[in-house]
């Protein structure tokens, strides 16, 4: 389970000044649920991941992960959360079983642990014909396979996906989607960020929409349609969004 | 602390080294392959050239000495030398390398010499040009021989013995032990060649370790995993480190096998046997482990203060601009280490790089001034440890690892 608490993040801009990329957010993602955070580009959605994946430490606020406080346990946090981004690359000169040896073992599995998990990994996801090819030599879908199987080394109850699909082929897109359900599937608590309407309706359980670092609101995708009276998603993102833009522009 | 955590990274940091041409190549290729090169490739040319210069017959010409046929006939009897007539353009054929030399016997100058009156014969050459000078060496010489002669004959003329002109003789004499000599002579160089080779293994390294994961975007993978940003920037350093002492090492095992070889090969000659004996008999393996100990907090501190500056940088070349002017710190230090008459002073020992490059001077002269070797030691460790401290505060700050 996720519990974020008042999560905020302030960044110095010499230009710009105080910058709040994430201004006291709070929310809750369940087991076995997809938790989507919508929002345009530089609404907060990677820092707000960052922060729960204790890659960015919180200015203010927390947040709960499997128990674990991220300000005060940020590696025991790790341990149990997959991280996956477009930003999060492959070793380019590993060769693919190396590369998801490597967390693994960074993760503390011992080695006959870490064997049986990447065998068990590696058959699940087709990846046999590539595991020993290096990473600079696989092809995109190949190189998402060998992040998937990364993430998934140390079988972590959390799984954090920044803009998974971003600039991916619609195959490869496909994978990751039919990935992240199966992560549900399997009891895994799951948050993930988007700005592709699409995803979020096919995926999600609950929706965040966010704007300006700001959660303006959640609920399902049912409870948002009724709210707002709409049923497509982008009109309801839309009606959300605009007030808020008007504001700022006014500021 | 996790020692596993810190191998783990370690061990995968080597992996990828090891299969990255560009590190392969500045860390193992280079300094195996640059002295043989440098030292016997160009010691080799060197003594080719000389030699070749030497066998050339060279043109002198004669000025004068009509009037002098004992002299003429000596000079053109000397071996190896070809003596041309005069002609009014000589200047110029020294000058465009037609002639190397030209030699010009004044009027009446074999009368002069017997009535005792004093004379001068001049030799024009091409100054620093070896050729010309080695043709004025020989027409010198038989010039000196001619006039001790003369004084030997006048001597014997009036009964004197020789000791008149030469009532004692000045000779010098080495005390100093050869390793002290070859110390003197080398050791500066050693100690500089270490601290570069130390500062240009890691450089490399440093860059693709920080800057370089930040370009390639793996930075972000690294930092989801839950080992922690100091066990993390210490598997990094660790292998930046040892890319630093084995560049140092490497080199120096191939600058004493270059030279064995060199001073095999030139055996005949000085020079090529002082260097043979001066770097590779005379260094035992108390002075290369204590030169390897004493470099150790060096490369300690060169390994980490390149790792916190490249860290800065968003890009491999952003970082490169930032770490080549830091080759002139190290250089300039360095090099003041190897000037005549700068020796160890309790001040100069605290100041870093400058301090192990003049004990190593000392180290390899067989020289131990143990309150110098505890007052450096200690001093670089304290450095070494503030630049590793502060690579592991760089690596904890978002600033710096998101900088964007």
């Amino acid at each position: 389970m996720i519990e974020a608490r008042g999560l905020s993040k302030r960044f110095q801009d010499k230009k710009r000044g105080e910058i709040r990329a994430v201004d006291n957010v709070s929310f809750t993602c369940q087991a076995s649920k997809i938790y989507g955070l919508l929002g345009a580009n530089g609404a907060g959605k990677t820092t707000t991941l960052r922060m729960l994946a204790t890659i960015l430490e919180p200015t203010d606020g927390t947040a709960i992960v499997c128990g674990y406080d991220v300000v005060e346990h940020p590696e025991k946090v790790r341990a149990n959360v997959g991280f996956l981004s477009t930003a999060t690359a492959l070793y380019r000169r590993l060769t693919a079983q190396e590369f998801v040896e490597y967390f693994g073992r960074l993760n503390g599995l011992d080695e006959p642990t870490l064997k049986k998990r990447v065998d068990d990994i590696f058959n699940r996801l087709d990846m046999n014909e590539f595991r020993d090819r290096r990473c600079d030599k696989l092809s995109t879908g190949m190189m998402q396979k060998t992040s998937i199987a990364r993430t998934l080394v140390h079988d972590p109850p959390v799984m954090i996906f920044d803009e998974p699909t971003n600039g991916l082929d619609i195959m490869t897109a496909r994978t990751i989607t039919a990935f992240i359900r199966e992560c549900r599937d399997n009891g895994k608590t799951v948050i993930f960020s988007t700005h592709i309407m699409s995803e979020v309706e096919k995926l999600c359980d609950t929706i965040g929409i966010i704007q300006s670092g700001k959660l303006l609101v959640e609920g399902s995708l049912g409870q948002l349609r009724d709210k707002y009276a709409e049923h497509d998603l982008e009109e309801i993102f839309v009606k959300v969004v605009t007030p808020h833009y008007v504001a700022e522009a006014s500021n | 602390m996790s020692l596993r955590n810190v191998g783990i990274v370690y061990k995968k940091e080597l992996t990828e080294a090891l299969r990255d041409r560009r590190t392969v190549i500045s860390t193992i290729l280079v300094p195996l392959l640059l002295f043989p090169v440098l030292s016997v490739g160009f010691g080799a040319l060197a003594v080719t050239l000389v030699g070749k210069a030497k066998e050339e017959v060279p043109k002198v010409m004669l000025r004068g000495g009509e009037d002098s046929p004992a002299v003429v006939e000596g000079l053109e009897k000397l071996d190896k030398i070809e003596i041309v007539p005069e002609t009014p353009d000589w200047k110029d054929q020294i000058i465009n390398k037609e002639i190397r030399a030209a030699v010009e016997i004044p009027t009446g100058f074999q009368a002069n010499v017997a009535r005792q009156k004093s004379d001068t014969v001049k030799i024009f050459n091409y100054e620093g040009e070896m050729k010309s000078e080695f043709a004025t060496d020989k027409i010198e010489k038989y010039m000196k021989e001619y006039r001790d002669r003369v004084v030997k004959d006048r001597l014997a003329a009036k009964n004197l013995p020789e000791t008149v002109l030469n009532p004692f003789d000045v000779k010098r004499e080495n005390v100093a032990p050869p390793e002290k000599v070859s110390g003197a002579a080398f050791g500066g160089i050693i100690g500089y060649m270490v601290i570069l080779l130390c500062m240009t293994g890691a450089m490399y390294p440093a860059m693709d370790l920080t800057a370089g994961e930040k370009e390639r975007g793996t930075m972000e993978t690294i930092l989801s995993s839950p080992i922690s940003r100091m066990h993390l920037v210490l598997g990094k350093f660790f292998l930046v480190l040892t890319a630093a002492l084995g560049t140092a090492a490497l080199s120096v095992l191939s600058m004493g096998v270059s030279f064995s070889v060199l001073g095999h090969y030139t055996g005949q000659t000085a020079g090529g046997r002082a260097a043979a004996s001066g770097l590779l008999l005379k260094l035992g393996p108390k002075t290369v482990i204590s030169v390897f100990l004493m470099a150790l907090p060096v490369a300690v501190l060169f390994s980490a203060t390149l790792m916190t500056i490249a860290l800065f940088a968003k890009t491999y070349k952003e970082a490169q601009s930032y770490l080549t002017p830091m080759t002139f710190v190290v250089i300039i230090p360095a090099i003041a280490a190897m000037l005549p008459g700068v020796e160890l002073t309790p001040k100069l020992s605290l100041i870093p790089i400058l301090n192990v490059s003049l004990l190593c001077k000392e180290l390899v002269a067989g020289t131990y001034h143990w309150n110098f070797i505890a007052i450096i030691f200690i001093s670089t460790c304290v450095y070494a440890a503030a630049a590793l401290f502060l690579a592991i505060k760089m690596f904890q700050r978002e600033s710096v690892l998101f900088r964007s």
